[in-house]
């Protein structure tokens, strides 16, 4: 199977999508970000990376409610497919495998 | 309670604007929903500048790249509806011959038009740009002030010229003395011609950047030289080299030829330049050259000169402003002599002063045409967008059934587009053949060699952008208008135009009729401005009368023998001597006292150096005194005067009275009738007529009216050449030459003509196709007029009221404005014609008998109509 390829931004989106659930759109998941990474994120480049995504069939979306805070607008609710549960699973086997690869002597030690 | 904070608001139109439509709601949901929490957090202020660095941020090609449309998802321009669309509009183009000729045919017109005077334009503009040193060239003029009116001349003296490369050194690159232009005889072995050239200064073909074929730059140096032109070459020397070959000026100059030069262009001011010879020949060669080197008041040469490098024109000009007046006496000093130069570049457009001012010349007749040029390809774009507009509303079912089939609006617009795109193309090609076809024509009219410039990328450039605007500008409105039909209505029937589309329409053929009348109302007061001024009496008889040009003192020295032969050989009835050409005056002086004369008065008169017989040569008329005589021995100290001199100089009774010039006193013993010797627009100048003993410069030749100049001709050719073998027999009439006086006022004319003849022909077309339109549309309106009882002749008053109307209306507009412009038009003639009333009259009962006729045809055809066929017209 043809390998998917994840930029580091799009596989982090990718897993807050999966964190919030039923609840993930802009908004929310740039403030999950910014809570979980400690870096400031913008709403553009969220949206770039979730376009992508959807581009690339690894997120679904369907239109929610509208809310009085959001002008009466509704919220595009992104969920993880079934291709992004699959490719976030490679994701992680993989980075098992590699961590498993390596022998502690080969890191230098770290000072906790 | 205060509202809740909004984000800015032309943030948010950006936004909307530039975001693809189908992404617009959750952006900016999302932005709307940071923006109240940033407001909580942060304040209204910091949140509403966020807001923007959000809106900016999102300026990224996945916003701004539009959702594909489904069903335009393969191609814009499938190439089978293509095909299509080239189809429906030559059908369409077949179907309506008329339309589609009057379409096609008026813009192509109307291109030609403009492309022709945007030719000439380019033409005029580009005069003498053929020499590399066009910006820092200028011919050195002065002004001078007599009895109060400031007059300007290139005439100059030549100390002037040393004046200029001493005192004021370092201005000037170039300061060169010339001769006028003058014809002389150039001989080679047998071969002679008569060829124009100049005794100038050995610099100037270094300074007027001539293309040498032979020799260099340089040749003028050598003390007896000559530089020919190449046709010269060709006519002198035939195919063998000329370079170093003898050549006889005048039969009596040798001269050796040491450069040829590239012909000049015809649209440069020395393009009868047929040879240069140095300067210094001119000296040595003529004593009163020789006499006025060191002569502050001969005004009788040329100085040329080209600026230094970094030399400013004007300030140039500025500065030597004084270089004559320093140097001459007080009773020279007292006509403000003023020198200044005149840059090439205006040399041919704006050679006209006025007191002292530059007035302008061609450079109005650049505008006008370009006006004029602008106007006609205006009536013609109009036409065509009345016409495609019109014609478009009988396609609405088209377009109908087109939707109901499925076209998309992008589709029909692009049809409609290309349609009238082809139909423009169509027309900017026949425009390019119909300018060629009347170049030639034209060029002659226009006194022009022009082509086509082919291969000039800025023409194409100019023409093809003005081809798609125009195409896009007619079929914008039958594109978008007419593609936003609703297919059910158009098919139903109930479409109706709306109840403005004729307005812009009758503004149009407004605007069109009175560009029309006023340039009509032109055409017709040039040409009784030119009438007038030909039917002015000109005091003599120009019947069989003709002049010779000699530069050889051959003539002179067998004057009666040559006179005797001529008339005992029954060609000719009397020939004379003179100085200037009946045509012309070449000669003024000052300087003269009498009786009577007001210490203030500047005596500048036009003198004339005849022999006896000038008078019964050319047929004065005596309104006092007598003519010169043979029977007087005193008449050599005689004066002949014509009316202008005698109230010029204020006398009552001026025959018997004295005139002195200097030590010398003339008689005055008669009195002539004004003749018109210069501009037949101008007062005539005073002048003095004496009698001259020495060689002339004009042969005058009265031919016997008893014999056609064809048969005449070649006998006094004969008899001139056995006298004068060294010349060649250069005669000229005297009546085609006074009419070469009107050459530029008739060129006017005739383009003119030509344009109004054009400019009438387009707005016709028009009225033409619009009338036909109005009649079709009123079709079943006709029908039930006539049903009810109306008459051929009611219908047809209905269908023509609305364009005399129009018409009328045109009319009032036109006639201020051509008044306005021909007065001031006319104002610059000092002899001129008067602008009467029914001139007005005329043109507008023209422009109405025009419309009349051209609508008439539409509306009595649409009245003959039989209405049981026009009422079952679906």
């Amino acid at each position: 199977m043809k390998r998917s390829y994840l930029g580091e931004f799009e596989e982090i989106v990718l897993l807050t999508v999966a964190i919030l659930g039923d609840g993930a759109y802009g908004v929310s998941i740039a403030d999950e970000i910014e809570q979980q990474t400690d870096r400031s994120v913008s709403i553009s480049a969220v949206h770039v990376a979730l376009n992508r995504l959807e581009e690339k069939g690894m997120l679904s979306s369907y239109m929610g409610e509208a809310t009085a805070e959001r002008g009466g607008r509704r919220k595009r609710l992104f969920t993880v497919s079934a291709l992004g549960n699959r490719t976030l699973n490679e994701l992680r086997s993989l980075r098992n495998r590699m961590w498993e690869a390596i022998s502690p002597q080969n890191l230098p030690a770290l000072s906790i | 309670m205060k509202a809740s904070p909004q984000p800015p608001r032309w943030a948010d139109r950006l936004l909307e604007w530039f975001c693809a439509p189908h992404l617009l709601e959750e952006i900016q949901g999302d932005l709307y929903e940071r923006f109240q929490s940033n407001s909580n957090r942060f304040g209204e202020k910091t949140a509403r500048r966020k807001y923007l660095f959000g809106v900016l941020s999102f300026i990224r090609p996945f916003t701004l790249r539009r959702k594909p449309d489904l069903y335009l998802s393969t191609s814009l321009f499938p190439k089978i509806m293509l095909s299509n669309y080239f189809k429906i509009a030559l059908r369409n183009l077949l179907r309506n011959r008329i339309y589609s000729f009057i379409n096609i045919g008026g813009l192509a017109v109307g291109m030609a038009v403009a492309m022709l005077i945007g030719l000439w334009i380019f033409d005029e503009l580009s005069f003498n740009k053929y020499h590399k040193n066009y910006d820092r060239i200028a011919s050195v003029m002065q002004h001078y002030t007599m009895n109060g009116v400031t007059d300007s001349q290139v005439s100059l003296p030549i100390p002037l010229a040393n004046e200029l490369r001493t005192t004021y050194a370092g201005n000037f690159r170039y300061v060169l003395l010339s001769s006028w232009t003058e014809g002389h005889t150039l001989s080679y072995g047998d071969r002679k011609f008569w060829k124009a050239g100049n005794y100038i200064e050995p610099e100037a073909p270094e300074m007027l950047s001539l293309k040498m074929l032979k020799g260099t730059r340089a040749g003028l140096y050598e003390p007896s030289s000559i530089m020919i032109n190449a046709s010269v070459a060709k006519a002198l020397f035939g195919d063998s080299d000329p370079m170093d070959k003898i050549i006889k000026i005048d039969n009596q100059i040798t001269v050796k030829v040491t450069g040829v030069y590239e012909d000049l262009p015809y649209n440069t001011q020395f393009n009868n330049l047929d040879y240069l010879t140095p300067w210094a020949l001119n000296v040595a060669v003529r004593d009163w050259v020789k006499n006025s080197r060191d002569n502050w008041d001969n005004n009788s040469f040329q100085i040329f000169a080209q600026i230094g490098d970094n030399a400013d024109m004007d300030k140039v000009s500025a500065k030597i402003k004084n270089a004559r007046l320093n140097n001459v006496d007080r009773e020279i000093a007292r006509t403000k002599p003023e020198v200044f130069l005149q840059p090439m570049s205006k040399w041919h457009l704006y050679s006209e002063f006025k007191n002292g001012i530059n007035v302008g010349g061609r450079i109005q007749f650049v505008w006008l045409f370009g006006l004029i040029g602008f106007f006609v390809l205006l009536l013609a774009c109009i036409n065509f967008m009345n016409l495609s507009t019109a014609r478009s509303e009988k396609r609405a079912k088209e377009v109908g059934i087109r939707k109901a089939i499925g076209s998309l609006r992008g589709q029909l617009i692009s049809q409609f587009l290309s349609e009238s795109l082809l139909v423009v193309l169509i027309a900017f090609a026949l425009s390019l053949v119909l300018v060629q076809l009347v170049l030639p024509f034209f060029n002659e009219v226009a006194d022009k060699k022009m082509t086509i410039l082919w291969s000039n990328p800025r023409f194409w450039l100019l023409g093809i952008s003005f081809s798609l605007c125009t195409g896009l500008l007619a079929g914008s409105y039958p594109a978008f208008y007419l593609s936003s039909f609703q297919p059910v209505k158009v098919l139903k029937g109930v479409f109706r135009v709306g109840r403005f589309a004729a307005a812009p329409r009758k503004i149009m053929v407004v605007l069109q009729f009175t560009v029309s009348v006023t340039l009509i109302i032109g055409t017709i007061i040039v040409f009784r401005q030119i009438q007038f001024a030909k039917n002015r009496p000109i005091g003599y008889s120009r019947n069989g009368l003709i002049y010779v040009q000699t530069t050889t003192a051959d003539v002179h020295n067998h004057y009666e023998a040559i006179r005797s032969e001529f008339i005992k050989s029954g060609a000719v009835v009397e020939m004379a001597e003179s100085e200037s050409p009946v045509t012309g005056v070449w000669n003024n002086n000052g300087g003269f006292e009498w009786k009577g004369k007001n210490p203030g008065q500047q005596a500048n008169f036009a003198v004339i150096g005849v022999t006896h017989e000038f008078g019964k040569t050319i047929g004065w008329q005596f309104k006092e005194g007598r003519d010169f005589s043979k029977a007087f021995s005193t008449d050599s100290l005689s004066l002949v005067l014509n009316e202008a001199a005698v109230k010029f100089m204020g006398l009552k009774n001026p025959v018997g009275e004295t005139v002195r010039e200097g030590n010398r006193t003339y008689k005055i013993i008669g009195v002539i009738k004004d003749m018109i010797m210069a501009s037949p627009y101008e007062p005539v100048k005073q002048s003095l007529f004496y009698l001259s003993d020495f060689p002339s410069n004009f042969i005058n030749i009265k031919i016997n009216p008893k014999m056609s100049a064809n048969e005449a001709l070649p006998i006094i050719s004969g008899i001139f050449r056995k006298y004068n073998p060294v010349s060649p027999f250069n005669y000229k009439f005297a009546d085609l030459e006074y009419a070469h006086k009107f050459a530029a006022e008739e060129r006017i004319g005739k383009l003119a003509t030509f344009f109004a003849i054009l400019a009438i022909f387009i707005s016709c077309l028009g009225l033409f196709g619009l009338a036909s339109f109005v009649a079709e549309q009123r079709t079943k309106e006709i029908g039930i007029r006539k049903v009810l009882g109306a008459t051929v002749f009611n219908l047809w008053r209905l269908l023509s009221k609305d364009f005399v109307v129009l018409v009328i209306i045109s009319l009032f507009i036109a006639i201020p404005i051509a008044y306005y412009f021909m007065n001031n038009w006319l104002h610059n003639y000092t002899y001129r014609s008067e602008i009467s009333w029914w001139i007005f009259a005329v043109s507008g009962l023209g422009a109405l008998g025009i419309t009349l006729l051209t609508v008439s045809y539409q509306a009595i055809k649409a009245a003959l109509l039989n209405p049981v066929k026009s009422l079952k017209t679906e």
